[in-house]
């Protein structure tokens, strides 16, 4: 007969033996969850093999790559100085910073309206900005919105519209719910108004929270591409997911067209779409295995509370 | 009346069930929340213009719009475009299609993460479990343009995909020229994608299972297969409700753009859905016609928001938890 408490020491000292079936569960569980990594992985690999390699062995093999094919490193120092690429990439910066400060502020506003309390129109006003989340006017109305207001064209086309995201609201509006109300209320005593509460006292305390916020704002800006290619013809505008596009997807030569030196182009017609890929994606890669252990926050909020 | 709330006089009875005046109410809240309104105004104003502007544009799905008159000064036609659309010959295929492709990737692309998440449950070596996670989240960060860019890529006569198709004894072909293998391609790419990220909620629900089930279990005689049955599974069984019925509810919302990213004049007899067949009338096409797409899309949304609505009064009677 064992009693709890005697379990409960067992599973430190790990009195069960692990039996033979234990075992090869064990064995083949981590097999193949190795085995998902590698296919996880295989597809950036292959564009970082893809984009050292040799322009031509690249061209007339480009299955499986297990390494570099020749190795080269021109690709990248034509996609570093191509007029296109540079002026997409810049373009993109210029957009996350100044849709990111946009959509903390927001964010925080709304997110703070939504857990305060003993506000008379707080219901009606959360349940317009809820019915936001559940219907839209769709693609053409919006279109024909935003050329409307004279946004063609123009960054502010991409900015404006995404200035809030009400699902990062709910997430933001949680994360403030968890800070004591003693601490508002001191703050209020002191005479701190609710602009002096949000910056000096909510969000130094919700800072995981808003780490993760600005992740999923910058991500879904960094990689969006469908509003710019509705709103912006201009080529020089676009952002880098655009010119990504074009030259990956629809295979338009674009990047000859613009290059000076189209000769040079031509050597690195393949590589240089695996460079531009690996520059505009490895800053996004880098950036989220330190805020992974904070991802649980949002997505369980987001999910179920909704 | 007063405009400020009166003062409570020294010694004079408070009686807090003394109805106030509509007056008073709202000035006391002007003044106690005044700071917290202001916040929230420019979010009403961008969802006035950004939200609602567009929806009561949406009227222009009942009017023969011409961008030269606006939106006011063209004429009402009532509901020819939805009759139109019912009638499109292309209306039952993106209907088959949206249905087609959404469901297929439910039925494979929800199970996955649980069983991702099961099986990071059983490893023991929290460094292993952890670089597992790190690494099936990376594919959630890569843009939709290069996770297609490679697909095409893959898919092309000599790609990657080829290859392996003809190891398995296919024929060497563009794999995204082939009708057959349009849904696998969209169905599997979409696993790859959202597998690690759609399993952190089923992770988070394990961790807060007693730890002392297991024990119980294991003393009474349960491997851990059995284990992962009678413990696990059932601890994890109200998440899962909930989310699948969260899921049912958004089964018209293809991921468009990504159909827009793969698909081909050769395909669009099993890819084309409803809100490609409206970027390609009201958008792309020479003569855009914004009140027939508008149509379409009103079409989508209605039919959006009725699963949503049918699917949240569902999971409320099934699991108590609901979206609203």
């Amino acid at each position: 007969m064992m009693i709890p408490s005697a379990a409960k020491k067992q599973k430190k000292s790990s009195l069960f033996r692990p039996t033979l079936g234990d075992r090869v569960f064990d064995i083949c569980n981590g097999v193949f969850l190795v085995l998902l990594c590698v296919v996880t992985i295989y597809p950036m690999y292959y564009v970082v093999a893809a984009s050292f390699s040799n322009n031509i062995a690249l061209l007339t093999n480009p299955g499986f790559l297990p390494y570099p094919r020749g190795f080269n490193a021109g690709a990248y120092r034509l996609a570093f100085s191509h007029p296109l690429l540079v002026s997409g990439y810049q373009n993109s910066l210029i957009y996350l910073g100044t849709a990111l400060p946009i959509n903390l502020v927001m964010t925080l506003f709304c997110g703070y309206f939504m857990a305060s309390k003993g506000v008379l129109l707080k219901k009606p006003i959360i349940a317009l900005i809820m019915f936001t989340m559940f219907f839209s006017g769709g693609m053409i109305p919006i279109y024909l919105n935003i050329r409307n207001l004279g946004l063609f064209n123009s960054l502010w086309s991409l900015t404006l519209p995404g200035a809030m995201s009400v699902f990062n609201c709910i997430i933001c509006k949680t994360a403030i719910e968890a800070v004591p109300d003693s601490l508002q209320e001191s703050a209020y005593i002191d005479g701190a108004n609710d602009f002096v509460i949000v910056f000096r006292i909510i969000f130094p305390l919700i800072m995981p929270t808003v780490a993760v916020l600005l992740l999923y704002y910058g991500v879904a800006h960094w990689n969006s591409w469908f509003p710019a290619s509705l709103y912006i013809e201009d080529r020089t505008r676009l952002p880098v997911q655009n010119i990504l596009r074009a030259v990956l997807i629809a295979n338009s030569d674009i990047l000859n067209a613009a290059a000076t030196e189209n000769d040079r182009i031509d050597q690195f017609a393949e590589t240089i779409k695996y460079a531009a890929i690996v520059i505009t994606t490895v800053p996004v890669l880098c950036i989220y295995p330190f805020l992974q252990r904070y991802f649980v926050k949002g997505v369980m909020i987001g999910a179920v509370k909704g | 009346m007063t405009t400020s709330p009166p003062r409570a006089k020294f010694g004079s009875p408070y009686n807090p069930y003394k109805r106030k005046s509509i007056g008073q109410i709202i000035a006391r809240d002007y003044k106690q929340n005044k700071y917290k309104y202001l916040m929230v105004l420019p979010v009403l104003v961008f969802i006035a213009v950004f939200a609602y502007t567009p929806m009561t544009g949406l009227v222009i799905a009942f009017k023969e719009f011409r961008p030269r008159l606006g939106i006011a000064g063209s004429k009402w036609v009532g509901l020819t475009h939805f009759e139109n659309f019912f009638n499109d010959i292309f209306f039952v295929r993106i209907l088959r299609n949206t249905f087609s492709i959404s469901l297929l990737n439910i039925l494979f692309g929800f199970p996955a993460p649980i069983l991702l998440a099961l099986l990071l449950n059983e490893v023991r070596n929290n460094k292993f479990k952890r670089s597992v996670q790190t690494i099936t989240y990376m594919p959630y960060f890569i843009s939709l343009i290069v996770a297609c860019a490679l697909i095409r890529v893959y898919s092309q006569n000599n790609g990657l995909f080829s290859q392996i198709a003809v190891a398995f004894g296919g024929t060497r072909q563009n794999l995204l020229m082939n009708k057959n293998a349009f849904y696998p391609i969209y169905v599997i790419s979409e696993i790859w994608q959202q597998i690690g990220w759609n399993s952190i909620i089923y992770l988070a629900a394990l961790s807060s299972i007693d730890q002392e089930q297991y024990e119980a279990a294991r003393i009474d005689g349960a491997n851990r297969f059995k284990q992962i049955l009678y413990v696990t599974l059932p601890g994890l069984l109200p998440t899962i409700m909930i989310l699948f019925i969260l899921r049912m509810g958004s089964v018209l919302n293809v991921g468009f753009e990504k159909i827009i990213l793969l698909y081909s004049e050769a395909t669009y007899e099993v890819s084309d859905v409803i809100s490609t067949y409206l970027y390609r009338r009201g958008i792309v096409a020479e003569n855009p016609s914004f009140s027939y797409a508008t149509a379409i899309g009103l079409f989508n949304s209605v039919v959006n928001l009725t699963f949503l609505l049918v699917f949240n009064w569902l999971a409320k009677k099934a699991t108590k938890s609901s979206l609203f």
